[in-house]
C-alpha cells in the first residue's frame, strides 16, 4: 500500500453554538506524515474540529487546506480523509470484506482491483481470513481493525481518528495504540488522533496539541508538552503536577504565595513579575530546595509509590518515588528536595 | 411451565379471560359452524367453485397492490419525517396520525362526497376544462384502491419511520467520509438497514387489507367484491351461516399464513 499522504493546515478557525464558542481561533499545521495527537478535556472544541476537518461542520470563519489546497466548502465525499469513529461505524449489514471494501467501491475501483487492496488492507491489521464475517461476529478490538483498515484502504490524504480506543480494556488498548502507531509511521500517513486521554497522548503523538475552550493551549512535541507546559491548564491537565504562583523577587528567585522563597532557573529574570511553577512529582531528589513536612497520605502503586505531603509552611506536595521499603505511615517527618534545574516556570 | 412463570400470569388474568370470551370462544364457534352437521362440503364450495376462487384472487390482487402503493407512498413519507427538522417532523405526524383517529366509516364517508359523479373532485376538472367527462371514481376498484390506502398509509409510515431513526447517525457520516453520494448512502446504508421496518409496514397493510370491509364495501358500491364483503353478503342477505364461516376460518387461515412466514423470514433475515 502506497500513502500519497499531505501536509494539513487550519487557519483562523471558527465554530459557535449558541453562546458557546466550540472553536475560538484555531490554527495548526500538521506536516505530511506527521501523527499529531489533540488532547482536551470534553467539551473543550476537539471533537468540533476534527468534524471540521472532515467537513461534517461548516466553520462559521477560518479554512482548511490540504496541500494548500482550500477545502473548507468541500463536502467529505470528497476530501479523500480516512477516518475511524468513537465506535467504529462499521456497517453492521456488510461484510468485514464489503466494509473494508466500500470506499473503494464509492471511488469506482474495477472489481479485481478492491480484492486486491481489500486483502492488502486486512493484511495489515492482522484480520486475515476475516473477511466473510459480519461486525457482530467480531471482538472490539477487531471492530477496531476494521474500522483502521476500512478508513485507509483508498489511500486516504489524511487519517483521523476520534477517541478510537475508549471502548476498549486497557491491555487491548495499549496493543492497539502501539499498533496504529506502527500502522501510521509504515504508510507515513498524516494522522490527527483526537484523546483525552493524556497518557495515550504521549504514547502515540509526533506532537501534541492541548485544546481547553475552543483554543489550543501549548502544540509541542510530547516531551516539550509534558517538561515546559506553557500554562496552568497544560501542567494541570498533562501529568501529575505540583503547581504554585508567585513573584519574582530576584534573578532566579521566586517568592510563593505563603512566604517560601524558591530558587529556579535562569527564566525567571523580570524582578517583579508573576510566574508560575510546575514541579513533577517524580522530580524530587537532591537540590537546594528542601522542604520539611510530614506525609499525610501514601498510597502503594506497584513500582512506584505517591505521597501527599503537608509542608511546615503550608505547601502541600504530590511526590512520587520509587517502591522501595516499606510505606511511611501518616505522620511520619520527611524532608523533600529539588534541584532548580527540575522547576518549570511559565507565565 | 415453572410455577414462577405461572405467577408471572396472575397479572394478564384479567385480559386472557377477555381474550377468551370474546375472541378465542368466537372463532371455535365459527369454526364449528362451518362443518355442521359433519359435512366439508362448505369448505369445497368456497375453495372448489371458480366464482369464489374468484373472490379470493380478487382480495389477493387488491391487498397485494394496496401494499405496494402504500410501499411507494409510505417510504418516502416515512424516510422524510424520520431526516426532518423536529418541526416539520411533528407537523408531518399530524396530518399522519390525524386519519387514525378518526373512525374508517366517516373517512369512506368523506370519499364517496369527493370522489362521486358529481363530487368534488370530478366537478373541479369539469370546470377547470382538464376532462370533457366525469372521471369514474366511486363505485368501481379505482376508489376501492384510494379508501383503502388512504387508510392503511400509516400502517406502512410508522414502522419505516421507526426503521430509519434506529439508523445510527454515525453510519451515515462514516458512508459519506468514505466517499459515498447522497444517492449511494441511500442505496446502501438506509435502504438495507430498513428492509425490516418496510417489510413488517408492509406486511401490517397487506394483512389488514386481506379483511377489509367497510371501504370496499362503500366505495366499490357491490361491483368489487373482496372476502369481507362476501362473508357479510352470505351473513345478512342467503342467511348462509356456514358457508360465511368456511369463508371466514380460510381467510384466518390464510392471514396466520401469511403472518407466519413473514415473521420467519423476518427472523432468518435478522440473524444474517
Amino acid at each position: 500500500m502506497e500513502a500519497r499522504s499531505a501536509d494539513l493546515k487550519v487557519d483562523g478557525l471558527q465554530k459557535r453554538f449558541g453562546d458557546v464558542a466550540a472553536l475560538d481561533g484555531v490554527s495548526l499545521d500538521i506536516a505530511s506524515g506527521e501523527l499529531l495527537t489533540i488532547l482536551g478535556p470534553s467539551g473543550s472544541g476537539k471533537t468540533t474540529l476534527l468534524k471540521v476537518v472532515a467537513g461534517f461542520e461548516k466553520p462559521d470563519a477560518g479554512v482548511v487546506r490540504i496541500d494548500g489546497t482550500d477545502i473548507t466548502a468541500l463536502p467529505p465525499a470528497r476530501r479523500d480523509i480516512g477516518m475511524v469513529f468513537q465506535n467504529y461505524a462499521l456497517f453492521p449489514h456488510l461484510t468485514v470484506q464489503a466494509n473494508v471494501a466500500f470506499p473503494l467501491e464509492m471511488r469506482n475501483i474495477a472489481k479485481a482491483e478492491v480484492a486486491r487492496r481489500v486483502g492488502e488492507a486486512l493484511e495489515l491489521v492482522e484480520l486475515g481470513g476475516y473477511d466473510r464475517r459480519l461486525p457482530k461476529q467480531l471482538s472490539g478490538g477487531q471492530q477496531q481493525r476494521v474500522a483502521l483498515a476500512r478508513a485507509i484502504v483508498f489511500n486516504p490524504r489524511l487519517l483521523l481518528l476520534d477517541e478510537p480506543f475508549g471502548a476498549l480494556d486497557r491491555k487491548l488498548r495499549e496493543t492497539m495504540q502501539l499498533e496504529v502507531r506502527r500502522l501510521q509511521r509504515r504508510l507515513g500517513l498524516t494522522t490527527i488522533f483526537i484523546t483525552h486521554d493524556q497518557e495515550e497522548a504521549l504514547v502515540l503523538s509526533d506532537r501534541i496539541a492541548v485544546m481547553n475552550k475552543g483554543r489550543i493551549q501549548q502544540v509541542a512535541t510530547t516531551t516539550e508538552i509534558y517538561e515546559r507546559p506553557a500554562n496552568d491548564f497544560v501542567a494541570d491537565f498533562v501529568g501529575e503536577s505540583n503547581i504554585f504562583r508567585g513573584t519574582v523577587t530576584e534573578p532566579g528567585v521566586l517568592s510563593l504565595e505563603g512566604g517560601r522563597r524558591l530558587l529556579v532557573n535562569g527564566t525567571a529574570r523580570t524582578v517583579g513579575a508573576r510566574m508560575g511553577v510546575l514541579i513533577r512529582p517524580e522530580r524530587f531528589g537532591r537540590g537546594s530546595n528542601v522542604f520539611a513536612g510530614e506525609v499525610k497520605e501514601a498510597v502503594y502503586l506497584g513500582s512506584s509509590i505517591k505521597l501527599r505531603i503537608a509542608c511546615d509552611d503550608g505547601l502541600e506536595l504530590i511526590v512520587r518515588q520509587p517502591a522501595r521499603g516499606p510505606l511511611p505511615a501518616p505522620g511520619t517527618r520527611v524532608s523533600m528536595s529539588i534541584d532548580p534545574g527540575d522547576i518549570h516556570v511559565f507565565a | 411451565m415453572s410455577l414462577r412463570r405461572l405467577t408471572g400470569l396472575g397479572p394478564a388474568l384479567p385480559a386472557l379471560a377477555l381474550l377468551f370470551v370474546f375472541f378465542l370462544f368466537p372463532v371455535v364457534r365459527m369454526l364449528g359452524f362451518s362443518i355442521e352437521g359433519g359435512t366439508l362440503e362448505w369448505y369445497s364450495k368456497a375453495l372448489g367453485q371458480g366464482l369464489y376462487l374468484q373472490v379470493f384472487w380478487n382480495t389477493f390482487e387488491i391487498a397485494l397492490i394496496v401494499t405496494v402503493i402504500c410501499l411507494l407512498l409510505g417510504y418516502p413519507l416515512g424516510f422524510l419525517l424520520a431526516t426532518t427538522t423536529p418541526g416539520w417532523a411533528t407537523l408531518g405526524f399530524i396530518f399522519v396520525l390525524l386519519p387514525l383517529w378518526t373512525s374508517v366509516l366517516v373517512r369512506t364517508y368523506a370519499w364517496m362526497v369527493l370522489l362521486g359523479r358529481n363530487g368534488v373532485f370530478n366537478r373541479m376538472l369539469l370546470e377547470s376544462g382538464v376532462i370533457a367527462d366525469p372521471l369514474p371514481l366511486l363505485n368501481n376498484f379505482t376508489g376501492v384502491l384510494i379508501g383503502m390506502v388512504h387508510v392503511l398509509l400509516p400502517y406502512m409510515v410508522l414502522p419505516v419511520y421507526g426503521a430509519v431513526r434506529r439508523v445510527d447517525p454515525a453510519l451515515v457520516a462514516a458512508a459519506e467520509g468514505l466517499g459515498a453520494s447522497n444517492a449511494r448512502i441511500f442505496r446502501r446504508v438506509y435502504l438495507p438497514l430498513t428492509l425490516p421496518g418496510i417489510f413488517a409496514g408492509a406486511v401490517i397493510v397487506f394483512v389488514l387489507s386481506l379483511g377489509f370491509f367497510i371501504t370496499p364495501a362503500l366505495l366499490g358500491g357491490g361491483r368489487v367484491m373482496m372476502l369481507a364483503v362476501l362473508i357479510e353478503q352470505q351473513v345478512h342477505e342467503t342467511l348462509n351461516w356456514a358457508f360465511a364461516a368456511a369463508l371466514s376460518a380460510v381467510l384466518l387461515a390464510v392471514t396466520l399464513l401469511v403472518y407466519t412466514v413473514a415473521q420467519r423470514y423476518s427472523r432468518t433475515a435478522a440473524e444474517t
